[in-house]
């Protein structure tokens, strides 16, 4: 018995959603990047679900893309929240207002 | 019985992902993210993605996990003490935004087979990835690794530029 392919997209939504809420809610800039990467997964997990379905091995190379941006904004968000740190010695989104209108 | 393997994954991935962003503390927050991870990992397992779940764990889980892991313990962050005041109309967001999709998703009917020459279970499937990564988009692949390249960069000046500045006068 074969899984429909709404479950996927069902659960891939559910993640999504939770990793956009995260991004608005929480005030920890890590957790912020940690929900990025919930919602980077969420679009793979769809994209591998549909490669299965239509019998095509294109979606899986896109995750392969995904995962390397995925590597890069990491790499430099990071780097930024270690800069960030160091200038005002907090993580919390609500101490950056420099270019909030 | 790929069904039952399917809601056993499902499952552990919602509850996982709701837990990354409702606990307070953020190590708490990456092992949470982990599970995660290695689910997923197991969820490409059953979709015949093999390859792909290896990476998912190597990468995901070894590489870009420990990054963060190693941040959080540098920083020694404290616990969020509550969470931000856009919260009640982020849940609206999500709950509106989560109903659209899950209509739109048992709306439609996606047919099969109609599109692309390269069959996944042609091949071993890190065979046919390889083939359809360095013919079809080498040239994607090859801007792939320039992106590497330009992190690689940034992320050194981002980290070295604020580390030397304290020691000039």
């Amino acid at each position: 018995m074969t899984v429909p392919i709404s479950y996927y997209l069902v659960l891939s939504a559910i993640v999504f959603l939770t990793g956009l809420v995260g991004v608005l809610i929480r005030r920890n800039i890590i957790i912020i990047l940690l929900s990025v990467e919930l919602m980077l997964n969420a679009t793979n997990i769809n994209f591998v679900a549909f490669s299965h379905h239509f019998h095509n091995v294109t979606g899986q190379v896109f995750v392969f893309f995904a995962l390397t941006v995925a590597a890069a904004e990491v790499a430099v968000g990071l780097a930024i929240i270690i800069a960030l740190y160091r200038s005002k010695a907090s993580i919390n989104v609500d101490d950056f207002q420099l270019l909030k209108w | 019985m790929s069904l039952l393997f399917f809601l056993y994954f499902a499952c552990v991935i919602v509850v996982t992902s709701v837990l990354v962003v409702a606990l307070r503390n953020p190590v708490y927050s990456a092992l949470a993210l982990l599970i995660m991870f290695f689910h997923v990992a197991g969820l490409y397992v059953t979709l015949h993605a093999e390859f792909l779940a290896a990476v998912q764990i190597i990468v995901y889980a070894g590489a870009i996990l420990v990054l963060y892991l190693f941040v959080v313990m540098l920083l020694n962050v404290k616990r969020d003490e509550r969470y931000h005041v856009q919260a009640p109309a982020a849940a609206f967001l999500g709950l509106v935004l989560f109903t659209e999709i899950v209509l739109l998703a048992f709306q439609r009917t996606y047919q099969t087979g109609a599109a692309g020459p390269p069959e996944v279970e042609s091949a071993g499937n890190t065979e046919t990835i390889g083939e359809v990564l360095y013919s079809t988009y080498l040239f994607p692949f090859e801007i792939a690794s320039l992106i590497l390249l330009v992190a690689m960069i940034g992320a050194i000046i981002l980290a070295k530029k604020t580390l030397a500045e304290p020691r000039q006068p």
